[in-house]
């Protein structure tokens, strides 16, 4: 077991990879009552197209089939795991993300019974035809509730705007057509080939006793016989560097109009330091560019073109990105062209002060403390960091690192018109 | 394993009274500044806009540009404005976390900029002659009809605020926690800054320290800054809640793929009465977890819904169950949740679901006192009830609860209203 010693922080990380390839992470919480542990897949909704373990071809898999199996992994023969973790006084949850699936459970007793039964449930899949179609009613009611929520139709709506190809442009739980073709066949395939324990990360935070917790999962994989894994294979179409689409308009039940800018994003081939420091660079533009403190959202709240709902906030994984700006507004074209000539600006050179770049970085060491009060967000955002290759604990060194030409270079490079989209959500019949 | 044990001190100071809670969880501070008032149609928005206009900016800091400039030269501090209703009351609240110097590279002291940043907001507000400044009350004015109007786009917290307006006619608890829009309009910068007054020397204040702090240290600050007129607490007027004679259906048609179904019960127990704890085991039975009998029987057996839940006014006395259900499944739906109430007042639940239950409120409460936000809220309960409840009382009490207590809560609880927003293809 090795430990990591964070200073600055006063924090201490326990690391160690099991024989079988399971990463697995400890960081001790003192004073707190819960523990939190997450069990994470690398694998998401993206990952439709791929080898299924054992075979030689690839295949393409229903759209939505990773939350499936999300959903069903909490059903056994004997019952349900929600039950056996309200049992022992936790509670589960499960999400499902691009890239990833995570299943997890908090609780304040009895954390080594509630780890046991986390690894051993994600550990033993049991699907039958009979749950299957069951759970196709309950999910059908989960899409049904995003087809009506206008905020997650625009968020997919520009992200469809800007892919053409990649599997991003999917809804993550798929549509009520794609999910009638999933089968128990299906969820064992998916379910054999990208839950092995060399594609998983554990992570547990919380007053825990790291040496005991380690010993646990230690014991347990050491009972489980794991073949090793072939690498997975995984395939992607190409995907043009330009936004699909420029504009897409939604007409729904609301009344109020919403409105969001996206640039679709470049060096989405990173991985490492390399694409910390490019998210970042990307934030702290971002932050500059729509923060609070900026002239730029003081004149477009001034205009009331915007109001609290505004956002911006910018993805990035293996093979796609985005950055997003936006919100409910009561004329979605100005707003639109506001954002995409703020934008622009940007790519000027001296649009941004030294003074500015120290704020902003200040205002995100700020806000990287705040978010490490949180044991979730700790497990979460250290395990998508970790299956980047990026480490958690180097945010705030690598934030301290970025220059004005970083920032500069960077608006160079990916603000364009090309890779501008937008998408609209208004009332209907106006 | 044993919960750290919360002290909560407290000071009456002057016009508020200080809770601070010493702790070193955390590697910010957090500043929570509260006002209650009972719930009034007169006032509500003013109300709802008074913090917007007083977080927008300062006297010192006159435009939102500077204001976060200067927030974000503080290690990114950050100001939230809340509303709430909490029983029949109005409840604003100013929420300041701000790092703690210990953690960054920087040593200078952060706390006591903190308490500036909010006398500064709380004391001296951009005023030019007897009212707000113009410029900020027309933006915040402009936001808050669009907050109001925005209710209608989210249609699950749009039927939420629905089944509430419809079962709660006629009683403060009706009106919405951002007021109505037509009222907004009568707001000028002169009338806000008459009742910006009137709060400051009426509402019953509260501020909560959490964090790595000294008792002594907060309270010397405090008492510098932060000084006001002695007030007694209004009291909201009690009200009469008649039994209905026959449960209110009310069926509201929209362009909606799903339908909403909330259905309101009355439960006749507010935090502070002896069998409040009790009732939380009852809605921890019926429908407020994962292993509960509205998700058990609504989503798992039936396969009607992806969330079926019920939750708890604490002091309205009001019991919620909500749920998205495909819109001609209505009816079904409806028995099937009649039928777990039925179950609950007949005693059908067993001795595993009760411990079960137990042992779930337990972590969820030890879990929500793990957050600084979560902690206050637990506290503010004893201020808006006026009791003087601990939290380790609240889980002792909670887990003597018997079967006889839970039978003797299933029959004061009364179906009250049923609303659904359902689809034009309803009854089809």
């Amino acid at each position: 077991m090795e430990q990591i010693t964070f200073d600055q922080l006063k924090e201490e990380l326990f690391h160690e990879k099991m024989a079988n390839g399971l990463e697995v992470y400890i960081l001790p919480k003192k004073g707190f009552n819960k523990t939190y542990a997450t069990f994470t897949t690398k694998y998401g909704s993206v990952d439709n197209t791929f080898v299924p373990f054992g075979k030689s071809e690839f295949v393409k898999v229903p759209d939505g089939i990773a939350h499936f199996l999300e959903h069903k992994l909490f059903e056994k023969e004997d019952g349900d795991v929600f039950q056996q973790f309200s049992k022992q006084g936790a509670s589960a949850n499960a999400f499902t993300s691009f890239t990833r699936t995570a299943y997890l459970f908090s609780s304040t007793a009895d954390v080594e019974k509630n780890l046991e039964t986390l690894i051993d449930f994600v550990q033993s899949p049991y699907f039958s035809e009979k749950t299957v179609e069951k759970e196709k009613g309950i999910i059908g009611q989960e899409i049904t509730m995003y087809d009506d929520n206008p905020d997650w139709r625009l968020y997919f709506g520009l992200i469809q705007n800007l892919y053409q190809n990649h599997p991003v442009r999917i809804d993550i739980a798929g549509t009520i057509e794609s999910i009638s073709h999933i089968t128990k066949d299906w969820l064992y395939e998916c379910y054999n080939t990208f839950y092995h324990p060399s594609n998983m990360l554990l992570f547990i935070v919380g007053p825990v006793d790291p040496e005991k917790i380690m010993n646990q999962v230690r014991e347990n994989q050491a009972k489980k016989d794991y073949k090793d894994m072939p690498e997975i294979k995984r395939k992607f179409d190409e995907e043009p560097a330009n936004a699909a689409e420029k504009k897409q308009v939604l007409q729904m039940n609301v009344q109020t109009s919403k409105c969001l800018v996206g640039i679709k994003a470049l060096h989405v081939d990173q991985s490492g330091p390399e694409m910390l420091k490019n998210e970042l660079t990307m934030n702290l533009m971002l932050d500059l560019l729509f923060g609070k403190s900026s002239n730029h959202y003081y004149e477009l709240y001034n205009d009331g073109l915007v109001d609290d709902s505004f956002s911006f906030d910018y993805t990035q994984e293996q093979g796609f990105g985005f950055a997003m700006v936006g919100g409910d507004t009561t004329n979605p074209d100005e707003l639109a062209e506001r954002i995409e000539k703020i934008l622009l600006s940007a790519k000027t050179k001296g649009s941004f002060t030294e003074e500015q770049l120290d704020r902003a970085k200040k205002k995100k060491i700020g806000a990287f403390l705040r978010a490490v009060n949180s044991p979730e967000y700790i497990a979460n955002q250290f395990t998508r960091y970790a299956f980047n290759d990026m480490d958690l604990f180097d945010v705030v060194p690598t934030l301290e690192g970025i220059s004005l030409s970083d920032v500069e270079s960077l608006a160079g490079e990916v603000i364009s018109e090309e890779r501008f989209s937008v998408c609209q959500v208004v009332p209907k019949n106006k | 394993m044993e919960m750290e044990t919360i002290k909560e001190k407290l000071t009456q100071m002057h016009g508020y009274k200080l809770h601070v809670i010493e702790t070193d969880k955390y590697k910010t501070n957090t500043l929570v500044w509260r006002m209650k008032a009972p719930l009034a149609k007169e006032d509500v928005t003013l109300r709802a806009l008074l913090p917007q206009v007083m977080q927008s900016s300062t006297a010192k800091y006159s435009t939102t540009t500077t204001l976060r400039s200067f927030m974000d030269d503080l290690y990114g501090a950050t100001l939230f404005v809340d509303l709430a209703k909490k029983g029949e009351y109005h409840i604003i609240s100013f929420l300041i976390e701000i790092a703690n110097e210990k953690f960054l590279s920087d040593p200078s002291p952060l706390l006591k900029k903190g308490f500036e940043l909010l006398a500064e907001i709380l004391t001296n507000p951009n005023v030019t002659e007897n009212g707000f400044d113009q410029e900020t009350l027309e933006k915040e004015k402009r936001t808050l009809k669009q907050r109001i109007q925005s209710v209608y786009d989210d249609k699950m917290r749009y039927s939420n605020v629905r089944l509430i307006e419809e079962m709660c006619k006629g009683e403060p608890y009706a009106l919405q926690v951002n007021g109505e829009a037509e009222d907004v309009e009568k707001i000028t910068a002169e009338n806000l800054y008459e009742y910006y007054k009137k709060a400051f020397s009426e509402d019953e204040m509260d501020l909560f320290v959490v964090g790595d702090v000294k008792e002594e240290e907060v309270k010397e600050i405090a008492s510098e800054l932060l000084q006001f007129e002695e007030r007694s607490p209004k009291i909201a007027p009690e009200h009469d809640i008649q039994k209905r004679s026959e449960v209110n259906e009310v069926k509201e048609e929209q362009d909606v793929k799903q339908g909403k179904l909330n259905i309101g019960y009355r439960t006749n127990i507010v935090y502070g009465d002896p069998d409040y704890f009790a009732l939380q085991v009852f809605n921890g039975i019926f429908g407020g977890f994962s292993h509960s009998k509205l998700f058990i029987n609504v989503r798992e057996k039936a396969s009607l819904a992806y969330y079926a839940a019920s939750r708890l006014e604490s002091h309205k006395g009001l019991m919620m169950v909500m749920s998205g259900i495909d819109i001609k499944n209505f009816d079904q739906a409806v028995r099937i949740i009649n039928e777990q109430m039925e179950a609950m007042k007949k005693g059908e639940f067993t001795d595993e679901e009760l411990l079960q239950t137990k042992a779930v409120i337990r972590n969820q409460i030890l879990e929500t006192l793990d957050t600084s936000r979560g902690l206050l809220e637990i506290l503010y309960h004893n201020v808006v009830a006026g009791t003087k409840i601990k939290i380790d009382e609240w889980l002792t009490e909670m887990e003597k609860t018997t079967r006889d207590e839970i039978l003797k809560i299933a029959g004061k609880i009364d179906l009250d209203t049923i609303y659904f927003l359902t689809g034009s293809e309803a009854g089809e």
